[in-house]
């Protein structure tokens, strides 16, 4: 039999890193969309309690609990990273893979928020955006889920088959932002 | 003249640029307008309309003559002030406007001919004959205007587009911002204090005396100092807010780079969209020039950007200079200058009879000047005191007749500013703009303790609209005397005094407009044309109108202003755009396949923004339409292999999913067995057609729809808006899979073999029926399986988790190659669905009905759904309706094309007998002639009729004869097997 050779979203499109803003990729985990049935939250983060030390997030949470986190990722909508939903919860919740739907890429650095500040249309400052946030918006001109697990560091989900417009328009951000410094132009913020 | 070479205190380095060519030395920190005025250059660049040679009016961001245009190829920028542009070094700068040399520009012919060019000219001369507007005059004309042009080449140094927060947004590093900026962050709100300028200070300086213990000169600078260091305050030199937009939503527009050399990295301008909870507006004002006869020569400027080039610049643009002053301001500034190097002989001529001399100068009281002379530069005015008129050597006039208060940015959101009678000025309206609150001189408040106390204060009422309880630090000692003035809108003497310089609009032309019945603010600025150059009229509005209030025997308040609209400062298209170029307009959507596909040669074509393959082009063929001729025969012939991953997949769950269904398609869903798939057909509300697909149901409560690749994402939002508006009473969930699934069609008749030899359990029709689906593993891995078909052919459509999308495809086509077959892309894929029959959105395209494309059977009797209703509407079931029908030329040769008109062979082709439209076309090797998808009116009531085909934009008429839509195996036998 022959075997199928698993390919990740950004093959060889990173890291990168320019000036002191490295972009990597995530270490590609499962990914799980938990959707509450109708009227079901509370139960559903009763069942995520138990099997996976996990609640179901508010808008814009992400928890974690030892290498398993969820963050919360639209209406009625919460993505568990790094572990297989327990069967138990299907009682409670659709269970939908999105394992393989999303390119995982990861900003950090010093000048991080200013590099996503050229990109994402929301505040990421730590008053706004502090450590175990989740914020649904847009990269560039695509749908992404940002998530902040403190630092200097973001995550950035977007769809796979973006993946290399993702790297470009980091990348381009990455450089206007380094040459900022390299030019002694003024770095607001 | 230079007289000092120090730059905010420190010596600065001298820095080369050229000048139309001519090698010139400034100093770093100059802009272009001062390091000219320190190489007593003054003849800048020529009028707009009659050429007339132009210098420096301001040293500020609101200049209307000195514009020029900056660098070269693609990175050169017309219209570029050069009072703002910073001198660095190889910076090329070119005068604009002028045919010839600057000093002997030809076009200076139309200043002779001015009589015949006033007001109105255009409109006037160019009636007649009417033919001529759009060949001849037009043409002619606009290459007569406009000032400088763009290189037209592509590329050049980038700029980007930049988003930030923050609680107060400071407008304006003038003494008024700065207070602000420093009450708000000692009250520890998160600041951005936005500056137009390269430096703070504003129009403070040694006219202003002491603020506490530091000369008014040297405060904003120190308080900037100590503003850097808080970490919650973000200074944002040589950035002008723009605009401002609902909600604390502010533009703003950062020379990033400008004033360094362009490089590939350093983004040129940045376009800021910033968002406040608060701000206040500290923008100044505007010093107000006077009306007189030749005011615009080269050589008369501002009285303040004489001090501010002497202050900040260490030039005195002149070496006997006058100034013409209505207030006591201007004495102020003068008295200090006076005490300054290079200011001995300093002369004020003030209309005031009782005006008093503050300094070190010679003053003409009660006097005007009422005329100039110098042809390529100021060299003499004339005074006229009482009866008697006086001429003096002047090579510098400044113009002093008052303040206008910047109050552009609170009319942003529709508000009109309101006149001052008392003060002469127009002021914000209060209120202007919810959360915006004006201070200082763009409030109307002209004392140095009067601006850092409304500083203070609107920072203060800023932070209580927050929630915070701030204190108020006492305020160090200024001067609060604003001082007096007399307005002077034109002196009364004969000969053209100019308003507007940018555009060559005079007193005359207000008059001659109000005279002609053009007495609106509005219809004066159109029909002179003033306040619509590059600078917005910012030096001319507020004259202008009082102007024509006189003209009319208006008041200046019911005259009232045009309208103040964004942005404040021009702003480049390139820092707009910025990031939408190239690869960034959109991002590209690429499937799993796409390294293998572009390995086999195939060019690639957008569907919505994923890139699919076109054709792929074996040995030998030299045209696309072999390739797609053998693709199509061979998934006829053996078996082929697609990629079908964008269209639309969701995955629907929960107990309510078939119910749902059943709402969102027009046929019947819920009793669809487990393991089987149903072709369905939704509707808009409004009865139209929107999408066609299949939905399998993998569980009793699991479904998965595909949707076409042009509508998944309309989809998925009309299945949110009815699942949360229409349905909430629903138990269902669904989300995008489309990503999850890497998903190939493999069709043809081997398509069974193929599968079958990379499925870990074989398959057969009775486990796998047509339209049947279910659970398979793939080399182990588990995947989906659905026997579907857009071919006509037996086919397979296989889903694997994306990770594995490459392998599996390529293994696909290389195991399809070894049975005859291969890779087909999208010319084939369009032919074997035209064959049969098969309908996409060029088909279903926004218009038609189910009714139209025949599918009227599919609206199911027996329950409800989205669009049933209004698609029983009878204008929608009238059969003389467009309606699909094929077509296929009557000479086997005739070309077929898509968007070409359908007439009868009988009528003219007009349009009132156009009788519908061709929507797709391909060439079917199989049938050996082309065929068409249409929209006929009576459609399948007129089988067998011959019909005109009329493409006039390509120049092709083909008689036509119309078929049933299905070319190819009616019966269906070969896709069911």
């Amino acid at each position: 039999m022959a075997e199928l050779i698993a390919t990740s979203p950004l093959r060889d499109l990173t890291p990168i890193t320019i000036g002191n803003v490295t972009l990597t990729e995530g270490i590609p985990g499962q990914v799980w969309a938990v959707l509450p049935w109708r009227g079901a939250t509370e139960a559903a983060s009763t069942a995520l309690q138990s099997a996976h030390g996990l609640p179901f997030p508010a808008p814009g949470n992400l928890h974690k609990a030892g290498s398993t986190r969820i963050a919360w990722a639209g209406l009625d909508q919460a993505f568990l990273l790094g572990t297989t939903p327990d069967t138990a919860l299907a009682a409670h919740a659709a269970l939908i893979d999105q394992s393989d739907a999303w390119a995982h890429l990861v900003l950090s650095g010093p000048a991080t928020r200013e590099v996503l500040a050229r990109l994402v249309p929301v505040d990421l400052a730590p008053a706004a955006c502090p450590k175990g946030s989740a914020r649904r918006t847009l990269l560039g001109h695509m749908s992404c889920l940002i998530l902040h697990p403190g630092g200097d560091t973001f995550e950035i989900l977007v769809f796979r088959s973006m993946a290399s417009s993702a790297v470009h328009d980091l990348t381009r951000a990455m450089t206007a932002v380094a040459a900022r410094d390299l030019r002694g132009a003024q770095t607001p913020g | 003249m230079r007289v000092s070479s120090t730059w905010q205190g420190e010596s600065a380095a001298s820095v080369t640029f050229t000048f139309n060519g001519q090698r010139v030395t400034g100093r770093a920190g100059d802009t272009v307008a001062s390091a000219l005025l320190a190489n007593d250059i003054r003849l800048v660049g020529r009028s707009f309309k009659y050429h007339r040679p132009r210098g420096i009016l301001t040293a500020g961001s609101e200049e209307p003559n000195a514009l020029v245009t900056v660098g070269t190829g693609p990175d050169r920028m017309p219209n570029v002030r050069a009072t703002v542009q910073e001198i660095y070094q190889g910076l090329e700068v070119v005068s604009q406007n002028h045919i010839g040399p600057l000093h002997r520009d030809l076009m200076a012919v139309n200043d002779v001919l001015h009589p015949f060019l006033g007001a109105g000219f255009y409109y006037k001369t160019f009636m007649w004959p009417r033919s001529f507007w759009e060949r001849v005059y037009e043409p002619l004309i606009r290459r007569a205007a406009g000032l400088g042009a763009l290189s037209g080449e592509a590329g050049g140094a980038t700029s980007e587009k930049a988003y930030a927060f923050c609680d107060v947004l400071v407008i304006g590093a003038g003494i008024t911002g700065i207070m602000a900026a420093l009450t708000a962050a000692e009250a520890g709100a998160d600041v951005i204090l936005a500056e137009d300028a390269m430096v703070a200070g504003g129009q403070t300086g040694p006219q202003d005396g002491q603020i506490g213990d530091l000369a008014a000169g040297d405060w904003s600078q120190t308080r900037l100092d100590q503003l850097r260091a808080i970490p919650n305050v973000r200074v944002m030199l040589r950035t002008a807010v723009t605009g401002v937009y609902d909600d604390g939503s502010f533009a703003a527009l950062e020379r990033t780079g400008l004033h360094l050399p362009p490089g590939p990295d350093l983004p040129r301008e940045t376009f800021w969209r910033i968002r406040a909870k608060q701000a206040v507006l500290a923008t100044g004002a505007l010093e107000r020039p006077i009306a007189f006869p030749g005011n615009d020569r080269p050589g008369i400027m501002m009285t303040s950007a004489i001090a501010t080039y002497a202050e900040r610049f260490g030039v005195v643009p002149g070496r006997r200079i006058a100034v013409f002053a209505t207030c006591d301001h201007a004495h102020r500034t003068i008295a200090a200058l006076a005490r300054q190097q290079g200011f001995s002989k300093l002369t004020v001529i003030d209309p005031r009879p009782d005006a008093v001399a503050l300094g070190d100068y010679r003053l003409i009281a009660g006097a005007e000047v009422i005329g100039t002379r110098g042809r390529l530069g100021l060299r003499e005015i004339t005074i006229r005191k009482g009866g008697t008129e006086q001429r003096l050597e002047a090579d510098c006039l400044g113009l002093s007749g008052g303040w206008n208060p910047s109050v552009h940015l609170t009319c942003h959101l529709g508000a009109r500013p309101v006149w001052d009678e008392a003060r002469a000025m127009f002021l914000p309206a209060p209120g202007a703009v919810p959360g915006l609150h004006p201070a200082g001189a763009c409030n109307g408040t002209l004392s140095v303790a009067g601006c850092l106390r409304e500083g203070q204060a609107a920072a203060l009422t800023a932070l209580r609209a927050m929630g915070r309880k701030p204190r108020a630090p006492a305020l160090p000692d200024a001067s609060d005397d604003p001082g007096r003035g007399r307005t002077l809108w034109a002196v009364a003497a004969k000969g053209r005094a100019w308003l507007d310089f940018a555009n060559d609009v005079t007193t005359k032309d207000v008059k001659q407009a109000a005279q002609e019945g053009f007495t609106s603010v509005e219809h004066m600025k159109r029909y002179t044309t003033q306040g619509m150059a590059p600078d917005q009229g910012k030096s001319s509005n507020i004259g202008a109108l009082a102007i024509l209030a006189d003209a009319t025997g208006r008041t200046i308040s019911t005259t009232g202003t045009t309208t103040f609209r964004p942005p404040f400062v021009p702003v480049t298209l390139k820092a707009m755009g910025a990031g939408a170029e190239g690869k960034g307009f959109a991002p590209e959507r690429l499937t799993t396949s796409h390294a293998a596909t572009l390995a086999r040669g195939a060019p690639m074509i957008e569907a919505g923004l994923w890139y699919r393959p076109s054709y792929f082009p074996a040995k030998g063929e030299t045209t696309w339409q072999q390739s797609c001729d053998r693709e199509v025969r061979m998934v006829r012939a053996t078996v082929g292999v697609v990629d079908v991953s964008t269209l639309g997949k969701i995955e629907i769950m929960g107990q309510d999913a078939g119910a749902f269904l059943d709402f969102l398609y027009t046929n019947t869903f819920s009793t669809l067995p487990v393991g089987r798939a149903r072709y369905g057909l939704m509707l808009r509300e409004d009865g139209h057609v929107m999408d066609d697909g299949t939905s399998a149901r993998l569980a009793p409560e699991h479904f998965v729809m595909t949707t076409t690749t042009a509508a998944a994402g309309q989809v998925m939002a009309h299945m949110e808006f009815t699942a949360q508006a229409l349905r909430p009473d629903l138990d269902v969930r669904f989300l995008s899979v489309t990503e999850q699934w890497a998903q190939f069609s493999v069709a043809g008749p081997l398509s069974r073999e193929l599968m079958n030899s990379v499925l870990d359990d074989p398959i057969d029709d009775t486990a796998f029926p047509f339209m049947g689906c279910g659970a398979v593993k793939v080399h182990g891995i588990p995947a989906r399986l659905f026997r579907i078909s857009f071919s006509g052919e037996r086919a397979y459509e296989i889903a694997v988790p994306a990770r594995y999308g490459d392998a599996l495809y390529r293994d696909l086509v290389a195991r399809a190659e070894v049975l005859g077959g291969g890779a087909y892309g999208m010319e084939a894929l369009n032919v074997l669905r035209l064959e049969k029959g098969f309908i996409t959105h060029a088909e279903i395209h926004g218009r038609v009905t189910a009714f139209d494309i025949g599918m009227q059977g599919m609206l199911s009797g027996k329950k409800d759904f989205i669009g049933k209703a209004a698609a029983g509407r009878p204008g929608l079931l009238d059969p003389a309706r467009e309606r699909l029908v094929g077509l296929k030329p009557v000479d086997p040769d005739g070309v077929l094309t898509a968007g070409a008109r359908l007439f009868k062979p009988e009528d003219p082709p007009e349009a009132r007998n156009d009788q519908g439209y061709v929507t797709s076309v391909g060439q079917s090797p199989n049938l050996g002639h082309m065929i068409a998808l249409a929209f006929l009116r009576h459609g399948p009531e007129r089988e067998g009729h011959e019909i005109m085909m009329i493409d006039a934009l390509r120049g092709i008429r083909t008689k036509v004869e119309v078929v049933p839509p299905v070319f190819f195996d009616r019966e269906g036998g070969r896709a069911r097997g």
